[in-house]
Order: structure tokens, then sequence, then C-alpha cells
């Protein structure tokens, strides 16, 4: 034993080599803001006649380890508001403590001014896009769903660059590639709003989900999905996808057991 | 021989209680020129009695736009109004920046509220010589708050503070229950009458001299859902105050006619 308690507890020099200290290196600028850690994937939402509804799984990722599997990345905002989140989960937590504190801060209005979900959506894409100015980004891209002044479904995107952008219907992360064209299918740039139904949006969200769980190697088939209309917020949070089927597994190469 | 011991600063109370240089702010509110504020389900009216200094300068400027859903009447110095108002003016765009959204009236009033209360309770500070009538309309609808250097902020179906303010206040009191239902026109002849009442028998309103403020909820099919805060100064009195002129030659008449009656 001797006096550098940096020293302590390290494999031996004389045994396994000197020990690789670049890994120590005390200078240098942080690095730890450079990429997400424990991570959530795709989030889904649809607007519908009268309201939006919006989906995630509940997995939280550690890399490729599935870390946490009953994390919630759905967030209800007063009345009428639902925040999605895909990203780091730490930054999702911290992003929920400074939307806790506005809703506080907001009730305290002794008339009825509340943010709706567009003004909440103006707020977190400055929150971002800060943060990305300071070099020290929030890793996240959310979508935010509810309804705007005039009482109108609204939905709305927000990246960790603070990117904004709106539609229909919307996904983050790898729904934005796999779930995204199911949904232009199903609801067609021609095909009015008001003429999609609650139900068609929540089978819509569900049929995303299932194949994002079926093709993204960090999904889940354990979700919740809420569903924002003028009465308030409908929200389920253990879900399971029902009715999977993996036969069409067998016929791709590199996807299922194969027999060269 | 008599001198007060307790008016050297505003954070040392006197033995009665009371702080001076308060109250004494409070003073400088009085002898500014007299504003009047006056709200019903739809619209907040301000109107203000404009002085310049000497014949030949400019009138002093007595309502500000503050954002297009408010706006201030002021009494008292008229530099410390543009200090609260530029400060009012930032927190509006502000919050049109962050959520998108115009400033609740309830919050602005209460921002500087705590910025006036600070000026009381800190050493070497001096609270604002001036009064303010904030008038906007936010999602609760239209509003009226006072705002005194002392302060204290209060939400006002009508309100006048300055010079001879008392005469306009008893004109509201008594004419309360039309102001609660008059339309948006009779809301601006009722604030100008009520300025009127003050007036010193050798003066008049003019267009020169007088000031007004609308803004309020918009009626059915306009465009936006308010009516921005509009502000009339000038040749766009003229009907205003014509209206006013009208009604109270018809009212003289009347009284004739009633006592031919009689």
């Amino acid at each position: 034993m001797n006096h550098f308690p940096e020293l302590w507890g390290r494999p031996r020099d004389d045994v396994y080599g000197p020990y690789n200290s670049s890994y120590l290196k005390s200078t240098g600028p942080k690095t730890h803001t450079q990429s997400p850690a424990v991570t959530g994937t795709s989030v889904v939402a649809v607007k519908f006649n009268g309201g939006v509804a919006i989906a995630a799984d509940n997995l939280a990722s550690y890399g490729s380890l599935s870390r946490f599997t009953d994390v919630k990345r759905l967030r209800v905002f007063g009345e009428s508001a639902v925040v999605g989140f895909s990203g780091d989960v730490s930054d999702m937590q911290y992003i929920d403590r400074l939307l806790e504190s506005i809703d506080i801060r907001e009730n305290y209005s002794t008339h009825g001014n509340l943010l709706n979900a567009k003004n909440l959506h103006t707020y977190l894409s400055k929150v971002f896009y800060k943060r990305r100015s300071d070099f020290n980004p929030l890793w996240n891209h959310i979508l935010v769903a509810g309804f705007d002044g005039d009482k109108k479904p609204f939905l709305s995107s927000a990246d960790l660059l603070g990117t904004t952008y709106s539609g229909p219907h919307l996904a983050t992360g790898f729904g934005a590639h796999l779930a995204v064209p199911i949904l232009r299918r199903l609801f067609p740039e021609e095909k009015p709003i008001e003429e999609i139904t609650k139900e068609d949006a929540v089978s819509a969200l569900r049929e995303c989900l299932k194949v994002l769980w079926y093709r993204d190697a960090r999904s889940l088939d354990k979700y919740s999905i809420a569903i924002i209309t003028e009465d308030g917020v409908e929200l389920n949070e253990d879900q399971k996808l029902e009715e999977q089927s993996w036969a069409f597994a067998e016929s791709i190469k590199g996807y299922g057991a194969q027999v060269v | 021989m008599f001198r007060n011991n307790y008016d050297n600063d505003a954070v040392t109370f006197s033995p009665q209680g009371r702080i001076f240089q308060v109250e004494y702010a409070q003073e400088a509110v009085k002898q500014g020129s007299v504003v009047v504020g006056l709200v019903n389900k739809t619209h907040s009216v301000l109107v203000g009695l404009k002085r310049n200094a000497e014949e030949l300068s400019s009138y002093q400027k007595k309502i500000i736009e503050v954002d297009s859903h408010m706006g201030i009447a002021i009494a008292g110095l008229a530099s410390d109004a543009r200090v609260v108002s530029n400060f009012m003016k930032q927190q509006s765009l502000s919050s049109r920046m962050t959520y998108g959204r115009p400033i609740p009236v309830d919050r602005i009033v209460t921002q500087i509220a705590d910025r006036a209360q600070t000026n009381t309770q800190q050493y070497g500070k001096r609270p604002y010589g001036v009064g303010l009538l904030v008038a906007g309309v936010d999602e609760a609808g239209p509003h009226l708050f006072e705002f005194q250097p002392s302060g204290m902020i209060h939400e006002m179906l009508a309100c006048a503070i300055g010079a001879r303010s008392q005469m306009a206040r008893t004109y509201l009191e008594r004419h309360l229950d039309e102001i609660e239902s008059s339309s948006r026109d009779e809301l601006i002849t009722h604030g100008l009458r009520a300025l009127k009442e003050t007036l010193s028998q050798d003066k008049e309103l003019t267009v020169d001299n007088t000031s007004v403020g609308v803004v309020g909820l918009a009626g059915e099919g306009a465009k936006g859902k308010i009516e921005s805060f509009k502000l009339y100064e000038g040749q766009q009195l003229l009907p205003l105050l014509e209206t006013v002129e009208q009604q109270d030659s018809g009212e003289t008449k009347e009284g004739e006619g009633m006592e031919v009656d009689s």
C-alpha cells in the first residue's frame, strides 16, 4: 500500500502492463454532452377530428441494452397538452422538472390564462435552441400534441438543435423512417383531418408501434398512448401490442433463424 | 423645530407606522395631470389630459402603447413612467418570443408592482414617482389595473388618478351601472365626460390636450380575436369630442324642458 489514493484499486502495472492513462484525462474539452446515454426510441402522433393521439413505447435503452422497460415517455402538461420524448432519458427528466415548475407558476394566475400546447412547443423549442447554442444540447427529439389558441388540434416537433416543424402526423427517431410512410398511406394529404376518427388514429398508431417493434431493435412491445380531446387527456401507460405475427421474419435473410 | 426625522430614506418606518418617502411619491402622482380608465364587458379605455410645460412646447404624452393588447396611462413623473413602460415593453416582447403569446395583464402588472415594492424596501433606492392605469385584454377578457408607487395594485371597474381626479371618480361612481353595460363608443364618451368633470372653469377638452386609448375584444366577424390597442390623438379625436359636446348640450336642453313642464 502506498500513499497515492489514485493508484489504489487499479490493475498492477507489473502484472497487466501500464494503465492507459488517456482514460483518466482531466483536461481538455467536456465530451459527455456530445452523445446521449440512456435513450428512448420513437414517438408517433396523429391528428384526428377533434384532437390528437400520441404514442411511445416504455423502453429506455442503454446503448443496445434494453435497460429499463417501464419508462413513461409521454408527459401530460396542464389540461390538454402532451409532450412525447425520444432521445436522452435524463434530459427528458430535466425537461420534465422544467415543465413542472412552469405548470406551478402558471397556476398561480387567478385568471384563465394557461399555456396551451402551441405556447409550450414554442417555449421548449427556445430551450433546445439556447442549449445547443451553449454547446450543451438537451439530447431529445420531442412531439408536442394538444390544442392551439384557436382550440384547433395542434401537433409539432422540436429537436435538440431547436429545429421545429409540424404536420398532421409526425414521428421521431426510427419512426420517422418506418411509421411516417404507413401514416402517409393511411391518411393521404388530400384526406382532410375532419374525416379521420379517433378510432382510426388510435389503430394507426398501434399499427405503427407494431411495425417499429418488428423492425427497430431498440423498441419494446409495451407502450403508452395518450388521446387528447376537448374533454381532456386520456392516458394509458401499460399497454401491450396484441396480435403479433412474426411469420414474415422467416422469409427475410438475416432477420430470423436462417438455414443457409 | 418640527423637522421630520423619518423621511430621509424610503426604508424607515415612522413611529406611527408610515413610510414618508412613499407617501411623498404618492403626492407626485397627485400633482400629475389626470388620467381616467374604465372597462365594460368587452373593452378597456384610457383617457388622459395632456399638459404642456409652456405655451411654445409640445404636450407631454400621457398614454403609451405597451403591446398590441395593452396600454398604460401615466400620472406623475413622466421620466419614471418611461422606465416602467420600457420594462413592460421588454416583458411583453419576451413573452411573445418565448411562449408565442401576449403576456396576461395581471402577470405584467404584478411584475411592475414587485419592482416598485423593492424600491420601498432597499436602502438607497427611491420609489417610482408615477401612478399608472394599465388597460389590456387577455384570455380572461378586458382588464383595468391601478398601480401606485407603493407597489399596490388593484383591478378596477373604473378609476382616475392625478390632479383633481376626485371629480372624475365621483362621476364614475355615479355612472357605474351605465358604464358596465355600455357599448365601446359609449365607454369612450363616459371616459371623456369623467375627464371633463376635472377641468377648472376656464379650461376645456381640445384635440390638443386630450388623449384616448382603446383596447378590447374584437366584435363578431372581425379578423383577430382582439381589437388592438388604438391611440386617438389630434384630429382623430374630433368625432369623439363632438359626441360628448352633443350629449352635454342635449342634457341642458332636456333640463330646460323639464323646468318649463313644471
